[in-house]
């Protein structure tokens, strides 16, 4: 375990370095992530070692977004003072990306006659 | 040692609220299990109002609760790591669906931004707040930087990031259904471009396919906003 949080802390690192000297417009763990994949292709090794952690973390990410989430408590006035332009833009908005990216996805697969979905989710 | 004197020990220290955050998201996290992973039974929505509840009455100030809760929050660049792990066991797939993932990419991008400046300049928000819900949809780090650039306030920013996540988390099981798609890589990548990160919690927490897929919607998005939202800024200064 610890082994594996060594590695994703030093990819990070990497990540955070690289990003801050060379003023690219990513954050560091972005960059970080892009360094692991191509590592991880490079030494297949390295993935028997992280899986289990990487796995365990990414089954529990909710939890790590709960400090940010109870951070909306500071800037509560201006939620309630503006609720209606806020909840409005960001309900109908995010609707309408979810749905028109889903949709653009399925619909560029068909024009390129790529076989059906392979993963079929839910029916209802 | 009075029970009061015992309680001002302890809130202050950062042991009680990290505690309190683990505990109040095993309590959501079970509720969520229980209820079938009911869209509206997000955990991290349940969590964080159960957190607020108990600030407010023990009367907590957020940074005092974050000095314990900052140590939940440092996972978050560890996890954003550990997300090509799924990506590269997920490699076939991924590289099968990518010329549909960079056109729903362009699309999905394109409409976050312009949809939410449009209603919340239609609702009548103020030029600050237009500027800060732009990069709504993009994961924080990169939104807060966006949204300095744009003359928005990057803490507010931060605030509608998160409840964009938590809507579309909530959103994004019932809105797939009723549009018919049933493919989990398009259901994820949406959820990652609309919802960032509490997008690509929801869909782990649904099918692995569909977290790797919001994963790199997550990621991709985020550069592709910052890029064009930036070269926007310097045409129009």
């Amino acid at each position: 375990m610890i082994e594996a949080l060594l590695v994703l802390l030093a990819f990070q690192l990497a990540g955070e370095a690289i990003t801050h000297a060379s003023a690219l417009p990513l954050p560091g763990p972005v960059l970080g992530l892009v360094l692991f994949a191509f590592a991880l292709k490079m030494m297949p090794g390295l993935a028997e070692k992280v899986s289990g952690v990487a796995h365990g973390i990414l089954r529990n990410l909710s939890l790590l977004f709960v400090p940010a989430g109870v951070g909306v408590v500071q800037h509560a006035d201006l939620v309630i003072h503006q609720w209606l332009p806020i909840l409005g833009a960001l309900v109908i908005s995010t609707a309408l990306t979810l749905a028109v990216t889903a949709l653009t996805f399925v619909g560029v697969r068909k024009l390129m006659g790529g076989q059906g979905a392979q993963n079929e989710g839910p029916t209802s | 040692m009075s029970v009061i004197e015992l309680w001002v020990y302890l809130s202050t220290s950062p042991l009680l609220w990290l505690t309190a955050t683990l505990g109040a998201y095993v309590i959501a996290d079970r509720l969520s299990q229980k209820l079938n992973r009911n869209p509206l039974a997000n955990p991290v929505l349940i969590a964080v109002l159960l957190l607020m509840a108990l600030l407010k009455i023990s009367d907590t100030p957020f940074p005092v609760y974050f000095e314990g809760a900052q140590f939940v929050h440092f996972m978050l660049g560890p996890a954003t790591v550990a997300l090509a792990i799924p990506l590269v066991e997920n490699l076939a797939e991924v590289k099968r669906n990518l010329v549909p993932m960079l056109a729903a990419l362009a699309v999905g991008s394109a409409t976050a931004v312009s949809s939410a400046v449009a209603i919340a300049w239609a609702l009548g928000a103020d030029n600050t707040l237009i500027a800060s819900i732009a990069p709504k949809s993009v994961t924080t780090p990169i939104a807060m930087g966006i949204s300095e650039r744009l003359g928005g306030l990057p803490a507010v920013t931060a605030i509608l990031v998160i409840l964009t996540g938590i809507i579309g988390a909530v959103i994004v099981t019932p809105i797939m259904n009723r549009i018919g798609v049933r493919d989990w890589a398009a259901r994820g990548f949406a959820a990652g471009v609309s919802a960032h990160g509490i997008g690509t919690a929801r869909a782990f927490l649904v099918n692995p396919v569909a977290g790797t897929f919001a994963g790199i919607g997550m990621g991709l998005n985020g550069v592709i906003t910052a890029l064009i939202l930036g070269l926007a800024v310097a045409l129009l200064s």
